[in-house]
């Protein structure tokens, strides 16, 4: 009798389509909002770009868009790559506010979903890394990037025949999969997690025996939003610092 | 067994039918599954962010550094018990 019931996880993350129905391009929410995420920072950085022309002294939204390269070049790239990197500062920016943008949605009162909570964004940007990372080592050493990449020095040639296949494993078919697991499971786990709270608010609302317990869910889910934000940001932040290590590990091996 | 062995259990309704066995064992695999896989992570994040906090005790000045490498050790470590909490979207 007082058993809530909570929703199946179909109902959790299937979204219905607005348009193109039955199609492989349907368009539904989870697109839309892939598509703002995509659109904010662009407007972000125009705006940026239209005072920039007048002030060099930042301050509004150049301040913003100045803070996130900065964010990205100095403790991202400089600390991973070196001076060497700061070619691949756009992608490396361009990939981090796309996710930052995305994973807020999650918090954002109308729209409640992170748009990486669906495995298409975190594959597709796994894959741009992962053959990011396989251009620039093969352009830095030439075909030769394939072996060097999974032989360390000052092995043995005994533990090589050990050391070289879990190497092979590790850099060119982990890396990609870890990194689409982790930036979806976060999100897919925040998302769950904050749906149980309010499916466990509004239950014991409805069910008045046990409004006495309200105040304590609640102050659960306000926390876990703020949790949430924090996880938002920190699964930008360590993706984008993932590919620079990765970038920076194919520009010098070993 | 017995004819009145066979009636007795022919005519008892306990335990559940095959899909709802299925279903049952497929939920406690799952959040063993979960359970399990997040033990691991957890004391390694816990080891991870002691020797980070040591680290930038005994020498403030390399803080930002040990920073940056501490949240790429616990992306790494995390990662592991995702991949089991992945396991546990998929058998549900």
């Amino acid at each position: 009798m007082l058993a809530a019931d909570f929703p199946t996880m179909r109902e959790l993350v299937i979204w219905p389509s607005w348009f193109l129905k039955n199609t492989n391009f349907a368009f539904n929410k989870v697109s839309f909002l892939s598509f703002l995420a995509m659109l904010i920072p662009v407007l972000l950085f125009v705006a940026a770009g239209a005072k920039y022309k007048k002030s060099l002294v930042p301050s509004g939204v150049q301040n913003w868009a100045e803070g996130a390269v900065d964010l990205v070049e100095k403790q991202i790239i400089m600390p991973t790559i070196g001076s060497d990197g700061l070619g691949y500062l756009p992608l490396l920016l361009t990939m981090f506010l796309f996710i930052f943008v995305g994973n807020l949605f999650e918090i954002i009162p109308t729209a409640q979903f992170p748009a990486n909570a669906r495995m298409a964004n975190p594959v597709v940007l796994a894959l741009m890394s992962w053959l990011v990372f396989l251009f620039v080592g093969v352009k830095h050493h030439g075909p030769k990037y394939f072996w060097d990449a999974v032989n360390p020095p000052g092995v043995p040639v005994a533990l090589k025949l050990l050391v070289v296949p879990i190497e092979i494993i590790s850099v060119f078919i982990v890396r990609p999969f870890s990194l689409a697991i982790r930036l979806f499971a976060n999100m897919l786990a925040g998302h769950i997690l904050l749906v149980t709270f309010v499916v466990l608010s509004v239950q014991v609302f409805t069910l008045k025996p046990l409004i006495a317990i309200l105040p304590f869910t609640f102050a659960g889910l306000v926390l876990f939003t703020g949790f949430e934000l924090m996880v938002a940001v920190l699964q930008a932040y360590v993706f984008t610092l993932l590919t620079a290590v990765y970038i920076g590990g194919a520009i010098q091996t070993h | 067994m017995s004819t009145l062995a066979h009636l007795a259990h022919a005519a008892s309704n306990t335990g559940l039918s095959a899909a709802d066995q299925k279903s049952a064992n497929g939920a406690t695999g799952a959040g063993l599954a979960y359970g399990l896989a997040a033990i691991g992570p957890g004391i390694g994040i816990g080891i991870i962010f002691g020797n980070a906090i040591q680290a930038m005790a005994r020498q403030p000045e390399a803080a930002s550094q040990v920073q940056t490498t501490m949240f790429l050790g616990v992306a790494f470590t995390e990662a592991l018990a995702l991949i089991g909490f992945v396991v546990f979207i998929l058998l549900k």
